[in-house]
């Protein structure tokens, strides 16, 4: 028998596409219950204060009204603690804010009411009657005011090799008495994550102390894990399920107000409660990427050698929590500069608090620090692309080993090539197509390899299809594609005899959806439980056939219904036989990551080339073209990871261009409430973009080789757009987004 | 939208003659029996009263199915589909008509579901992405939705996929340019627009009927 064709590597079509394409896949709001009521949130209208008071009377006399629940008639959870105890604590996988719980309003919008009823119309319409009285206190809702008030976040002062804290080599500020020097502050708004799946949960009590919750979430083992302990029940009477999710990009790796209200709800009212937030909320209670001021400081040699560099930043965070993300990290160790120095500060705001954004704040540091490179190229009268290979790293600057692998200058050379570098002009403004200027940029991008542990479960059914079960959500990148392509090749098993199921807390062990980290975690848990299964099902086999004792593993053979091995058909074990042993077939593994992360500095690289065309004279900026090249590692299928670096690369034109939500300080309140004032790319916005992987397997990081795609996607996206910016008009525009009133 | 012709047409929508019964005659009689007693005759009243006078008659065909519904006027199109008849693929994204996630074809034509009162569909017919497929044979754009991997977490798909159905009827997948404009109503915050146009553009050249 041929071994079959391995799938890691191939194309292979989504293991849910048809699900997908059909309007079967069901996400948190659409399963089916019976009697099921709806809930709709109040949310406060002032920034900061007390409530003082709540007519909910009429309301509660509405048609269909089951409850109308705040914190006067509210539950108490015996688990939650008063919110904002201890910001310096926070609970970045937990919900730092409980809402119902006592007078206190943090920002605009809060929730202070919840009505349920039993439609949607009727809640909807119940809701907008509570009336509520306050005594409002000043609000800080700006940053810039807030800047004068900035602080070292309480993690940095009590750890000083936190990645927050303050960093220096060499001399500090040392590019002040550099020769050439650059010195400017950059700028990026408050961007929202808006996942096009409005942000829901449907809780449902199936006993007083069993909780299932079908939630959009990126972890459903740490929503489980927050809500057992808010409610003080034992982990395995909260089961949270999230087969799909509709998009999150960051902002279901928190829990969030209306989570814990929808599921006071649901013990209100003794119903299965189904919360769908509007477009309007999801700007105010789930997260956003924070505004952050950032300023570089950098010197150079006359020949292109950087001698210098500094970076600080000081980003928004809320009054009840320390948000922080590592923006300063790419700036450490991209290039080899002899002194370096970073000053990581937060800015307290009466506002929600922020949550990772995808890229996360390597993606705002990347803005400042590649657009501070471009800046300085030019001031040496250097291609850009040059500068950057004058100052390129053969090993890790910052923490002084060597790289587990890297491959950047590859996806320079790719990249240059697929997107005619050689076009670009080193004087700006010079290349033009009728009444269009044509720039071209580039932005580099990184992010850390990591890899956690995990648990995965293996078993075989009686029809001969290995199940596999794991925790983990997929909220686009193709997880549950992946993992069945990782089984197929360690069982050599075709995929469509393996059901991999993912988004159920009560499924094996895994960890939260985020940081590029999946495959590099779940991957080698997927291909150790393979093997574990194939090493059970030997033993199995070997109580009624010798020949399987002393089988080698990878002799062990699948057919239609019974296992063989390799070069001896007369062993066979029928699949049948084989299940109905007592103990079944079950295996259950864990995988940890080797030590190696201390011998070896693990990053996935990117770079993203531009070209723009910017309208004379309207300022309107157009992506003509967007190259993004990526050395992340053994690239597991080509199609889905392909897609999501395209995918980062859109998000990229929306930061650049057009992404920026907007606050009316005088009442803290969004004036950006929906998508037609809060811009993201459309189809007509983006260009066809082009991927280049290097797909070189990482030796270190695990035994697939595998890196991580997702952050290092949009990472460098935005300042290659605003590097081509300037290359073709001259303007450099340092405050995101690049709207054509920056450009006339 | 075509009047109902019988004699039982319910009165239009009327908080304040609503609140007006439930709060004066019928209370006033109920007052003086025990309150839990009120409080389940209340309710059931308010059915009742909700029944005759909020609820409109709606002869609806969804995918070729048949409904007579009773419906409240300001239930939205996409929140019939979704909370009434639990057809769930049509998504909500928005409710504003920005994001195109709810677009379904109504007698042929694409309409963003969340903007249009289902009382407006009366005697219309309905098409969402459960009624796209053939039996267990897939329409040609999502077959080629799903070679051409045209999403990511499938949100906003069944909207792509209805509104590129209609992109291709219309005429409007001339080129690639025209694609992306007609398609921009649909939003894809995954941003696989590069695999959506490839898709659109495959069953555009393939020449299958769509």
């Amino acid at each position: 028998m041929n071994a079959p064709e391995k799938k890691i590597g191939k194309p292979m079509n989504r293991v849910d596409g048809r699900q997908k394409v059909t309007g079967a896949a069901k996400y948190s709001a659409e399963y089916e219950l019976p009697n099921m009521a709806y809930a709709v949130l109040v949310g406060s209208t002032i920034a900061k204060g007390r409530l003082t008071g709540l007519d909910t009377k009429a309301a509660e006399r509405a048609p269909g009204v089951l409850a109308v629940i705040t914190h006067l008639n509210a539950p108490k959870a015996p688990g939650i603690k008063p919110a904002g105890k201890d910001p310096s604590q926070p609970q970045t996988v937990g919900s730092a804010l409980q809402v119902l719980v006592d007078d206190n309003i943090r920002f605009n919008d809060q929730p202070i009411a919840v009505v349920v009823a039993d439609t949607l119309e009727r809640a909807r319409f119940a809701a907008r009657l509570v009336q509520a009285r306050y005594a409002a206190e000043k609000h800080l809702t700006n940053l810039e005011a807030a800047k004068p008030n900035a602080f070292l976040p309480t993690q940095a002062k009590k750890n000083p090799k936190s990645p927050t804290a303050d960093y220096q080599r060499g001399q500090v500020d040392a590019y002040k008495t550099g020769a050439l020097k650059l010195e400017a502050e950059y700028v990026i708004p408050t961007e929202v994550h808006h996942p096009m799946e409005l942000q829901s949960i449907t809780a449902h009590w199936e006993a007083p102390d069993r909780l299932t919750l079908y939630d959009k979430t990126q972890g459903t083992m740490a929503t489980r894990r927050d809500f057992a302990r808010q409610w003080g029940l034992p982990e395995a009477n909260v089961k949270v399920i999230a087969t799909f999710v509709g998009g999150a990009f960051g902002n279901a790796l928190h829990s969030w107000p209306h989570e814990s209200a929808a599921i006071i709800a649901a013990k209100v009212v003794n119903r299965p409660v189904k919360l769908m937030l509007t477009r309007e909320q999801m700007f105010t209670m789930v997260g956003y990427r924070p505004h952050t001021w950032q300023k570089i400081g950098m010197s150079a040699t006359a020949d292109g050698k950087i001698t210098a560099i500094t970076h600080e930043s000081i980003g928004q965070t809320s009054t009840y929590e320390e948000f922080t993300e590592s923006t300063l990290g790419q700036t450490k160790m991209m290039y080899q500069s002899p002194n370096l120095t970073t000053r990581y500060r937060l800015a307290a705001l009466d506002i929600g608090s922020p949550i990772w954004m995808r890229g996360p704040g390597e993606a705002t540091g990347a803005f400042a620090l590649e657009s501070a490179m471009d800046e300085m190229a030019h001031l040496l009268n250097l291609d850009p692309l040059e500068f950057r290979m004058r100052n390129y790293t053969e090993q890790d600057p910052e923490k002084d080993r060597p790289w587990s692998s890297k491959f950047l200058k590859e996806c320079y050379q790719a990249g240059a090539q697929r997107i005619g570098w050689n076009k670009r002009q080193l004087k700006p403004g010079a290349l033009r197509d009728g009444e269009w200027l044509v720039g071209y940029g580039m932005g580099v991008g990184t992010f850390g390899a990591h890899r956690g542990s995990s648990k995965a479960s293996a078993q075989l059914l009686p029809n001969g299809t290995v199940l596999l079960q794991s925790a983990v959500t997929d909220i686009g990148p193709g997880t549950g594609t992946a993992m069945t392509q990782i089984a197929a090749d360690t069982l050599g098993l075709a995929p469509e005899k393996i059901r991999f199921e993912w988004g159920n807390s009560d499924f094996a062990q895994a960890p939260t959806q985020g940081g590029s980290a999946i495959v590099n975690t779940v991957g080698p848990a997927v291909q150790e439980a393979c093997l574990a299964l194939k090493d059970k099902l030997r033993e199995l086999a070997a109580a009624s056939n010798g020949a399987f004792a002393t089988a080698k593993k990878e002799d062990i053979t699948f057919t239609d219904n019974h296992l063989t091995l390799a070069g001896n058909p007369a062993a066979r074990a029928a699949y049948a036989d084989l299940v109905k042993q007592a103990g079944g077939t079950a295996v259950t593994v864990e995988s940890k990551p080797s030590g190696e992360g201390q011998k070896y500095s693990m990053y996935s690289f990117s770079v993203h080339f531009a070209e723009v065309r910017v309208h004379e004279l309207t300022g309107e900026v157009r992506v003509s073209k967007l190259v993004s090249c990526a050395d992340a590692g053994t690239i597991v299928n080509e199609k889905t990871a392909g897609n999501q670096m395209k995918g980062g690369a859109v998000g990229g034109i929306g930061m650049a261009l057009m992404e920026h939500a907007i606050i009316d300080d005088r009442f803290g309140r969004y004036v950006t409430k929906d998508l037609a004032d809060y811009h993201v790319p459309v189809h007509a916005d983006a260009p066809a973009v082009e991927v280049y992987f290097v797909n070189q397997p990482d030796p270190h990081v695990n035994a697939l080789g595998t890196k991580g795609i997702g952050e290092i996607a949009t990472i460098g996206v935005a300042p290659a757009i605003a590097n081509a910016v300037f290359n073709a008009t001259g303007k450099r525009v340092r405050e995101l987004p690049i709207t054509p009133d920056k450009l006339v | 939208m075509a009047m109902n012709p019988e004699p039982d047409v319910p009165a239009p929508h009327d908080e304040n003659r609503r609140n007006f019964l439930k709060q004066s005659s019928l209370l006033t009689a109920l007052a003086l029996v025990p309150a839990p007693v009120v409080s389940a005759a209340e309710a059931k009243l308010d059915e009742r009263v909700a029944e005759s006078i909020e609820k409109v008659p709606l002869s609806l065909k969804v995918n070729g199915k048949k409904y007579k519904l009773s419906v409240e006027p300001r239930t939205t199109l996409l929140d019939l589909l979704r909370e009434n008849l639990n057809l769930t693929g049509t998504k909500k994204g928005c409710d504003y008509g920005q994001c195109g996630a709810c677009t379904v074809h109504v007698d042929g034509q694409r309409v963003n579901s969340c903007l249009s009162f289902a009382v407006m569909h009366d005697g219309q017919e309905i098409t969402t992405i459960e009624g796209l497929a053939d039996g267990d044979k897939l329409h040609p754009m999502q077959e080629a939705f799903v070679k051409h991997d045209g999403f990511q977490c499938g949100y906003c798909t069944p909207g792509q996929i209805m509104s590129a159905v209609a992109c291709v009827r219309e005429g409007h997948a001339g080129s690639e340019a025209e694609i992306r404009e007609y398609m921009s109503g649909n939003i894809c915050r995954c941003g696989a627009y590069t695999n959506i146009v490839a898709a659109i553009q495959d069953v555009k050249s393939g020449g299958q009927k769509v």
